[in-house]
């Protein structure tokens, strides 16, 4: 060791730092920092990216201190039950004093990536003034700001070539924000708006992209028509990613015809999503470019039919990442699995959220994909029913899964077979899938899915449970079991205040834990947070009247409706609102 | 059933109907049976959260649904109906079937004169909220706008452009 450390000393920083360069793993980094002083300084100033999982582990003045070089950034903010709406609209995850940070302190930054974090205009503004080189701006399921926003980042930042706006809620001022690019701005890689509602300018876009001329990934949204696509296709032949704004049109029609000749030079595309409004019938003009598609989201598009969507996919037999709806079935299941052999993430999604429900797959449709497609590694899959049998095959023929997510439209529901819970089947799943990182598990369930789990997976890092388990067991099994634990997040499951509090370390290891409608009491919520001061222990209330209503009312025996704990360096959140209360 | 908004009543829990607080779902040992009544599964659309997905998604997916599908409504007809916009392709053919299915003619379009010498007008609810005459602005851009269709008397369509 010794002898290591000094010849490495002979080396000057120089060459540390290029060979840090080839390091481009953030845990490879984080490893390397450890090693000694002299290398941690190396690496502390030539490390250009950084990643905070959770945004309230630490804070921007200690980012900058520790990474003062650091030119591109990822933050996360809101629990990903978030999503579900299971937490109160301000619950915080605010990106403005991250901006307002690396701003005053002038980090030279080039690239955000952010994800369910609050947004504002004002933000975005002070974005797109303080950061002359800023290049790439990407918000997923992010919230707050206007168009109004996106306008200053088109107008001001100019070496853009990066703006992917996916899946927020943006309020659409209608503005003109697509012409706020000027028109020397000819650096764009890759622009997705498809999450706005408002119409944008369509000359303004057809100008834009004739000019980029590196422009290789570009989403529509729905307010364009079908005419402003075949335009652009004439100008951007080159597009590997696109993304369909409205596709529906007079299938006669001189504009489709002209759609399908520029379709048919577009050589480029490897990925293809959107018919944010489809009429089956125009679908035929897509075929050209199906052989050569690794990607295919049709997830948005409920009016594509079941044998219009066969019929497509019967042209793509090299897809690799496949997003559908359920009403594909499960016989359109079976055509996937004979025609994409190259599939290794497939996710399913529901059709019909509100009603009673036609859900138009099952097990057999899980299947029939995990005997066809031999590359299969991740799946997302929502379906009406499942069986322990089929759950046992999948795990058979697929020992690749990193990450499997079943969700059945009734949480509860036993195996649809035998009327058993469905803990034999996730247990042969964890037992076969050894490099199984994340795992939603939805269904009837007992504590004995939890054993297996705990037994078994051993690199599981994400596990998302929801109306399972008997007892504090289940919990504790997965707590003492999954070594690598990072997020779990279990709601409307009889776990309390024994698995809570046995052990109270492990929560250190992990990123963070959420419970909620779970048996946890306000009692042991404070045990927890008076035991672990580097753990910040938020209690969320429902009723968002005020943390002295809440108080009032809860006592230490009272359960807490939803907890949500983390690891932090930087103690208690100064911006939490009124209804969460930091023990 | 009182009337209250009493959400919280309402939302539904794994659990007795007025307790807030004991929540368990059903054990095991009562779900063995398939004939035990506890086995019925709660009905989904009740449950905050479920199925999990995105609201973003959940929001787009609905409008997207419904997209096409828009309420008829004819002056004076007891009920309504609804009709696919997808299914036609043009003007003609949508005037066509709206005359089949309410049994009456509406007559040609013409830009200055919106329909003349038809005993009834379309017109129909945009985006905005807005009552517009059907037959102005291109059928593709007509088709994603329109949220519903109104089959006025030619007499109250005066406004709309319409010489009777």
């Amino acid at each position: 060791m010794c002898l290591f450390q000094s010849v490495m000393n002979y080396f000057p920083e120089e060459v540390l730092e290029h060979v840090f360069d080839f390091l481009t793993s953030h845990r490879d980094r984080n490893a390397v920092s450890l090693v000694c002083k002299s290398w941690y300084s190396v690496e502390k100033f030539s490390r250009k990216k950084v990643f905070i999982g959770n945004c309230y582990a630490v804070n921007p003045e200690r980012l900058i201190a520790r990474f003062p070089r650091l030119r591109s950034l990822i933050l996360k903010g809101k629990p990903h039950f978030a999503d579900f709406n299971l937490v109160p609209h301000d619950w915080g995850g605010h990106v403005y004093p991250w901006i307002e940070a690396m701003a005053k302190s002038r980090i030279n930054l080039e690239e955000l990536r952010l994800k369910r974090m609050v947004v504002s205009d004002e933000s975005l503004k002070l974005l797109a003034k303080s950061f002359p080189n800023f290049k790439s701006l990407v918000l997923v399921s992010c919230e707050g700001f206007t168009t109004n926003g996106l306008a200053a980042i088109a107008s001001n930042c100019k070496f853009l070539r990066e703006l992917d706006l996916q899946e927020n809620e943006v309020d659409d001022r209608k503005g003109h924000w697509l012409s706020c690019f000027p028109e020397s701005c000819t650096s764009l890689v890759s622009l997705n708006f498809a999450c706005l509602k408002g119409e944008v300018n369509a000359a303004a876009l057809e100008r834009l992209v004739a000019r980029c001329r590196n422009l290789r990934s570009l989403r529509l949204n729905h307010a364009l028509p079908l005419e402003v696509l075949q335009k652009i296709l004439v100008q951007a032949p080159q597009l590997n990613d696109l993304g369909t704004g409205s596709f529906t049109h007079d299938p006669n029609s001189e504009t489709f015809i002209k759609l399908k000749n520029a379709v048919k030079n577009c050589h480029s595309i490897r990925s293809l999503s959107g018919f944010l409004d489809v009429n089956g019938r125009c679908l035929p003009a897509v075929y050209p470019i199906c052989a050569n598609l690794t990607a295919l989201n049709l997830s948005y598009a409920p009016g594509i039919f079941s044998n219009e969507l066969t019929k497509l996919i019967r042209h793509c037999k090299k897809i690799e990442r496949l997003w559908i709806l359920d009403t594909i079935g499960d016989k359109g299941l079976g055509v996937v699995a004979n025609t994409c052999k190259e599939l290794q993430e497939l996710r399913v999604f529901p059709s019909d959220l509100y009603g009673v429900g036609n859900a138009a797959v099952t097990e057999e449709g899980l299947v029939a994909i995990s005997a066809g497609c031999p590359k299969l590694n991740s799946i997302l899959y929502f379906c009406q029913q499942m069986t322990n049998a089929a759950l046992i095959t999948v795990a058979k023929n697929c020992p690749n899964f990193i990450r499997f997510r079943l969700c059945t439209l009734n949480p509860i529901v036993p195996d649809a077979a035998t009327n058993q819970p469905l803990d034999e089947g996730f247990g042969a799943i964890v037992q076969s899938c050894k490099g199984l990182t994340r795992l939603s598990v939805s269904g009837q369930l007992t504590d004995q899915v939890f054993l297996y789990i705990g037994m078994y997976a051993e690199q599981l890092e994400m596990l998302s449970i929801a109306f399972a388990g008997d007892s504090d067991k289940g919990m504790l099994y997965v707590l003492n079991g999954c070594k690598k634990l990072k997020k779990l997040e279990i709601r409307d499951s009889p776990f309390g205040n024994m698995a809570l509090l046995s052990d109270m370390g492990k929560y250190e290891t992990m990123r963070s834990l959420w419970m909620s409608s779970c048996q946890v009491t306000l009692g042991a919520c404070k045990t927890l947070a008076e035991k672990m001061p580097r753990l910040n222990v938020e209690i969320i209330s429902e009723n968002e009247g005020g943390a002295g209503e809440v108080e009032a009312r809860l006592d230490d025996r009272d359960r807490v409706e939803k907890m949500y704990l983390y690891r932090t360096l930087v103690g208690p959140r100064t911006d939490a609102p009124d209804f969460v209360r930091t023990l | 059933m009182d009337s209250d908004l009493n959400l919280k009543a309402t939302e539904l829990r794994l659990g007795l109907p007025g307790t807030i607080d004991a929540i368990s779902p059903p054990k095991n040992s009562k779900r063995s049976s398939p004939d035990s009544d506890s086995a019925t599964p709660p009905p989904k659309a009740q449950i905050v959260g479920w199925p999990p997905v995105r609201s973003y998604r959940k929001n787009n997916l609905a409008e997207a649904e419904s997209g096409s599908f828009v309420k008829v409504s004819m002056d004076g007809a007891p009920y309504l109906r609804k009709i696919d916009l997808k299914v036609y392709n043009g003007y003609v053919e949508l005037l066509e079937g709206l005359e089949k299915m309410f049994k009456l003619t509406i007559g040609e379009y013409s830009e200055r004169e919106g329909y003349k010498g038809s005993e009834y007008a379309p017109a129909y609810e945009d985006k905005d909220g807005d009552l517009m005459l059907v037959g102005d602005v291109p059928w593709e851009m007509f088709k994603s706008s329109c949220k519903r269709l109104r089959i006025m008397k030619a007499s109250d369509a005066r406004g709309l452009g319409c010489a009777v």
